[in-house]
């Protein structure tokens, strides 16, 4: 069917690993916050690993159509 | 009521942004939906790296994600048996042995293969069965979902649960099988990301493996058990009163590892479905391959949380606690109450993301096989057929409202009598047990019958209902748990009982099956069952595939992965 998955999969993963990881760098001296993880940002990690594979979705959605544009 | 969590708006947010995401999906798939296969089948066109994810995000509904967490609590890592034994070895066989003829057969459902094969009173006993089993199958996880909801965040019953499934409702009704499937894929993403920082975190804050490994040791020595019971898969399991699951080695490889597995992974329409709607023979047999990749990992994900708060339950000092019930821990509480214990406002909203994605990968996996089931194997062969391809598309739209609505009412009925879920669960158990004997059968003994497997169906339900009748788990008041006949027998855990109720009802089944076909005639000829029988199919090979891109290939692989883990963790 005409949609490619990848592509949702890959805007919602860099959207979230956005807001998340923008999250995290906003309270990176808050250590009330982070008491229950053990002091580690756990949001700003957990963001930027959503951002990478986001972006890597998106990038092979887009691989995968430039053969077929060319046929 | 005082709620046990609270969000702040950036949780609200990334639940906002998950919905969205999941609706446009459906919405988007909307024009693609023109004929009754595009929507109940997905048009049999689907690459099998997503059907292998929707494959194993189907089954990854919230009662599985709740209940294997639950019982990593109570049974520590002899939980894995349920992946590495319980799992794995069935898909491979759906992948290698069962595909052909489900996806050869141009069967569009597994009743409907029994059709082609038996006759129609096996199909109609199969189709009414499952149907009604999914309905109540995802009433009973919306149920589940809006009374965590309501205890932890304080949310009302009520929105929790007409929202969630008006959700699901909307996106299969948009876009059927293939949205639910895609979804699934985007869903199982964030199950996986949404809960693995929760084992992480847990395992530095028990001081990684080894420190797990040494506290569930003290737990293990202080209830009468050797100090692995907990964290060594196959210590104690000589005998069932040396470990935590009580059951020994041959119970849980014949009980679990065969019956229970087979019957589940491969004859439930619920992931054969979505092996049905790949492109081809080849992608149709890689499914349940590819599935089984993340599926002997998932262990990591789901059972290390229940065995991290098994120790932390131990812990005075942890300041970790489950929700009550009835005056005990309610260990199904183990994977929200962990989220709520590590994961700070911002992940929080993402674990609970994940969480609310486990439950509609599921639903709408019952949903979409639901329809599929009433459409062709009710509607069309008992109600209404021979109607033009369009009729059937809007039954089955249908069918997804109807479906979800009959949910609905179960999820109220299972709010309402508590007791009634249990006593339902126990009737599809009946019921599914001997499943796997009639499509083994089916498949690989040409002489089997109609009258054969009907029988031996009907008699395999019967065994399974009076042997769970005459046995009781120790400790339990007779009535739900066994021994509503007579006692003739004790289980040590109620997990043995039901492994040993499925070993009855799949041996009279096979039995009786054989013998009922033996004593009447063949009614369908050698042609009839071209296609649909091992011997009289031709074999299935793959043009210009070389050895190592081959499903053999693959299977091998999987199969040597799920052995390198259970020796490791042996």
């Amino acid at each position: 069917m005409g949609v490619d998955i990848k592509l949702p999969i890959g805007l919602m993963f860099t959207i979230l690993g956005l807001i998340l990881s923008l999250h995290g760098f906003l309270t990176v001296s808050n250590a009330e916050l982070y008491k229950k993880s053990l002091g580690i940002n756990i949001n700003l990690w957990a963001g930027l690993f959503m951002l990478v594979f986001g972006i890597f979705m998106l990038v092979m959605s887009k691989k995968l159509k430039k053969p077929e544009a060319m046929k | 009521m005082e709620h046990v969590i609270s969000l702040g708006w950036i949780d609200f947010l990334i639940m906002s942004v998950y919905i969205i995401f999941v609706l446009s999906i459906g919405w988007l798939l909307k024009r693609y939906m023109l004929t009754a296969t595009d929507f109940l089948e997905a048009g049999r066109s689907l690459p099998a790296w997503i059907t292998g994810l929707a494959f194993i995000s189907a089954n990854l509904g919230a009662l599985e994600v709740f209940g294997m967490a639950a019982s990593g609590a109570k049974y520590g890592i002899k939980t894995v048996h349920f992946y590495w034994i319980g799992a794995i070895p069935a898909m491979i066989f759906l992948a290698i042995f069962m595909m052909p003829f489900y996806y050869g057969s141009k069967a569009r459902s597994a009743p409907e293969y029994l059709k082609l094969r038996f006759d129609e009173k096996t199909r109609g006993l199969n189709a009414i069965s499952f149907a009604v089993m999914t309905v109540f199958t995802s009433g009973i996880s919306m149920f589940a979902l809006a009374e965590l909801m309501r205890i932890l965040l304080g949310w009302d019953f009520n929105f929790s649960l007409i929202l969630s499934a008006l959700i699901v409702l909307i996106y299969t009704y948009l876009g059927g099988l293939t949205s639910a499937i895609y979804n699934e894929v985007l869903q199982f993403f964030l199950i996986v990301i949404g809960f693995l920082p929760l084992s992480i975190i847990g395992l530095i804050n028990v001081g990684g493996w080894e420190g797990l490994k040494e506290a569930l040791s003290n737990v293990a020595v202080e209830r009468g058990f050797s100090s692995g019971a907990f964290t060594a898969s196959w210590q104690g399991m000589g005998s069932s009163t040396t470990n935590p699951m009580g059951i020994q080695w041959f119970g849980l490889i014949m009980g679990l590892g065969f019956v229970l597995s087979f019957g589940y992974w491969c004859t439930n329409f619920l992931v054969v479905q979505r092996a049905m709607a790949a492109g081809s023979m080849r992608a149709a047999r890689r499914t349940p391959l590819i599935g089984a990749l993340p599926k002997m990992f998932l262990p990591f994900l789901v059972i290390l949380p229940g065995m991290i708060a098994l120790k932390l339950l131990n812990d005075p000092e942890s300041g970790f606690s489950l929700l009550q019930k009835g005056g005990s821990d309610d260990f199904n509480s183990v994977i929200p109450m962990m989220l709520g214990h590590y994961f700070p406002t911002g992940l929080l909203g993402l674990g609970l993301t994940a969480l609310m994605a486990s439950f509609m990968s599921g639903m709408a996996g019952n949903v979409t096989a639901f329809n599929t089931v009433w459409t062709y194997d009710i509607y069309q062969s008992y109600i209404n057929p021979n109607k033009p391809d369009s009729h059937y598309l809007r039954v089955g739209q249908f069918a997804t409202v109807f479906g979800v609505i009959i949910s609905i009412g179960t999820a109220y009925l299972a709010a309402q009598f508590d007791n009634i879920m249990d006593f339902i669960q126990l009737v599809f158990a009946f019921v599914n047990a001997p499943l796997f004997a009639t499509f083994v059968l089916g498949m690989f003994w040409k002489r089997s019958t109609g009258h054969g497997a009907f029988y031996g169906l009907l008699a395999g339900i019967g065994a399974a209902t009076v042997h769970h009748g005459l046995t009781l788990t120790a400790g339990e008041a007779i009535g739900i748990k066994g021994g509503w006949i007579h006692v003739l027998h004790q289980y040590p855990s109620e997990m043995a009982l039901s492994f040993w109720t499925a070993i009855w009802a799949f041996v009279v089944c096979l039995v009786f099956t054989i013998v009922v076909s033996f004593a009447t005639r063949q009614l369908k000829s050698d042609n009839d069952l071209k296609g649909l029988v091992y011997t009289l199919t031709p074999k299935y090979k793959e043009e210009g595939e070389k050895w190592y891109q081959s499903n053999i290939a693959l299977a091998i692989l999987v199969g040597a992965m799920a052995i390198t883990l259970s020796i490791i963790f042996w």
